[in-house]
């Protein structure tokens, strides 16, 4: 049966006949202004948590896409020795590697890729020629099985090609622990966040239960146990916080939608690469809101119900 | 109105398991005070008998709702005991205190009624929280409401409703469940004459289906009517006076 606010309700209005009732009022009074700040703090909370998740979604994914770059080739230095040239001891080397298990491919460079990486560390190419440049080779490596440093170095050696195996390791250990720190920071910030709204829904439950002290009162009266009237506030509130955390979950899917659209595939930045996927996973930070905040509206509840009475 | 010395029963003895003609209450050397100050109820020794009427009088400030308080379960002594149906409420543990407490109907002098339930769900409330789904409940409820005078505001809130209408919604709340006992706290207070028999008429109509009966009432001529003893509060000590 639908109701009309009790203000402004006529007497005359009021004695007609009842029609049949197909579900009972809830006992609790509707919400009020204090409901509606509530709203609005629940829904900022969960729609910074929203895009902490996004952040460390989008974080461990640029970390996944710098190690798969990174573990995916070495690069060899060669020095010639004796009175081999160094042209002769990097196709040597190339030669020697491709033999070697876990390596795809290895190719010598050419002696100008050297200087072209060299050029901006010397400045005058000039001097370039009186430097003994070593040479490289780029070897690609099996995702699946890469070959290591040290079966490269040990094939190397085994051919008497005097050389020295960079796996990008010295890197790797820095982008593994860039993403690590990056998804532990957006935990924290979610954890945080949670606690934040924890905090305010039991602050809000308690201001509830002294406001309604009448009814808990009256509730009392009428024989309710207190895991019934700590049951409405926690109904309550699950409502509340699920309607707020979908508010700012939305708000926050917007924005990454946003970003993602203006963007284009790499996102706003390649540091953080947005996919449309990643906004699967907000749904989860309301209904974790939801939850997070019928059970600190339950247990505050019934907390403060044994000291009442 | 003649005075008896005292209202002490005769059997003492504390039976383990409740009886049928248990007493409805007994307190034994009940006291009561509030803080470090001094008792408002002192050494109170009674039985209310199951299906007894009384009505509770006594000057403001006597104890009358600090009484009914500790009958409703509302407060706990400061010494002595009460048995409620049988039962040590003193030893109650918190989760029974629920299932006594629906046992008793109680009539408060403000009402307690909830503004934002109307009139049927005000009534519904305690079937409610016993658990009672509202298609086995509707029927009861609006002949209840009927028992009360009130058929023709089932849909009103509280608000719209008279003084008188409030105070018989509120006893209706507190029968809804068939109480074993029902205490009302000056019930009579703010409604005319003619109400107030009509209340009473209530109240006389519920004792004779089986209900015990105490109202706490500053009502001279509606004690003098009813025709029921009298329990009289003066300086925390409770008196029979018999009913004229």
């Amino acid at each position: 049966m639908s109701r009309r606010p009790v203000s402004g309700r006529s007497r005359k209005s009021a004695t007609r006949p009842a029609a049949p009732r197909r579900r009972a009022a809830p006992l609790l009074p509707p919400g009020d202004a204090q409901d509606a700040a509530l709203v609005f703090v629940v829904a900022v909370l969960c729609f910074l948590a929203c895009l902490a998740v996004i952040a460390a979604l989008a974080a461990d994914r640029a970390a996944d896409g710098w190690r798969g770059q990174l573990t995916g080739s070495a690069t060899v230095i060669v020095r010639p020795t004796g009175d081999e040239t160094a042209d002769a001891a990097a196709a040597r080397a190339a030669e020697t590697l491709s033999g070697v298990k876990g390596v795809v491919e290895a190719a010598a460079q050419e002696p100008a890729k050297a200087r072209a990486l060299l050029k901006p560390w010397i400045g005058d190419d000039s001097l370039l020629d009186d430097l003994p440049i070593p040479r490289l080779v780029t070897v690609d490596l099996d995702p699946r099985a890469p070959a290591t440093a040290e079966a490269m170095s040990q094939a190397l050696a085994a051919k008497g090609v005097d050389a020295s195996v960079d796996d990008h390791s010295l890197w790797l250990k820095d982008v593994i622990r860039a993403g690590v720190l990056a998804r532990a920071a957006a935990a924290a910030a979610a954890a945080l966040l949670a606690c934040a709204t924890a905090a305010v829904i039991i602050f809000a439950t308690s201001a509830g239960l002294a406001a309604r002290a009448d009814l808990v009162s009256v509730l009392h009266m009428a024989g309710a146990e207190d895991r019934y009237v700590a049951g409405l506030f926690q109904a309550r509130f699950f409502v509340l916080a699920l309607m707020s955390g979908l508010l700012g979950a939305g708000f926050a899917a917007a924005l990454a939608a946003a970003a993602r659209l203006a963007g284009g595939g790499e996102g706003l930045t390649p540091v953080l690469p947005l996919a449309w996927t990643d906004l699967l996973a907000l749904p989860a930070c309301p209904l974790i809101a939801a939850l997070i905040s019928a059970l600190a509206a339950r247990i505050t509840a019934m907390r403060l119900l044994r000291k009442m009475a | 109105m003649s005075r008896t010395a005292d209202i002490q029963t005769q059997n003492d003895a504390s039976p383990s398991a409740p009886r049928h003609d248990d007493p409805i209450v007994r307190f034994r050397g009940v006291g009561l005070r509030y803080g470090r100050a001094p008792e408002v109820l002192c050494d109170l020794t009674f039985d209310l008998a199951p299906g007894s009427f009384h009505f509770l009088s006594g000057a403001s400030g006597a104890g009358k709702t600090s009484l009914l308080r500790l009958m409703q379960l509302d407060l706990q002594p400061s010494r002595g005991v009460i048995s409620l149906f049988g039962r040590d409420v003193v030893a109650l543990r918190r989760a029974d205190l629920p299932f006594v407490r629906r046992r008793i109907g109680v009539v408060l002098h403000d009402r307690r009624l909830l503004n934002h339930l109307d009139a049927f769900d005000n009534v519904a409330l305690p079937l409610r929280l016993a658990g009672r789904k509202l298609a086995d409940y509707a029927a009861d409820v609006t002949e209840l409401l009927a028992w009360v005078g009130l058929s023709d505001r089932v849909a009103a809130y509280p608000q719209a409703l008279s003084s008188g209408e409030q105070q018989r919604l509120a006893i209706a709340r507190a029968v809804v469940m068939r109480p074993d006992l029902l205490l009302a706290d000056e019930p009579t207070g703010d409604v005319d004459e003619a109400m107030a028999l009509r209340i009473l008429r209530l109240f006389v109509e519920l004792n004779r289906l089986g209900t015990t009966v105490l109202i706490a009432s500053h009502d001279q001529g509606l004690m003098a009517r009813s025709g029921k003893p009298v329990l009289r509060l003066e300086d925390g000590h409770l008196s029979l006076e018999a009913a004229p």
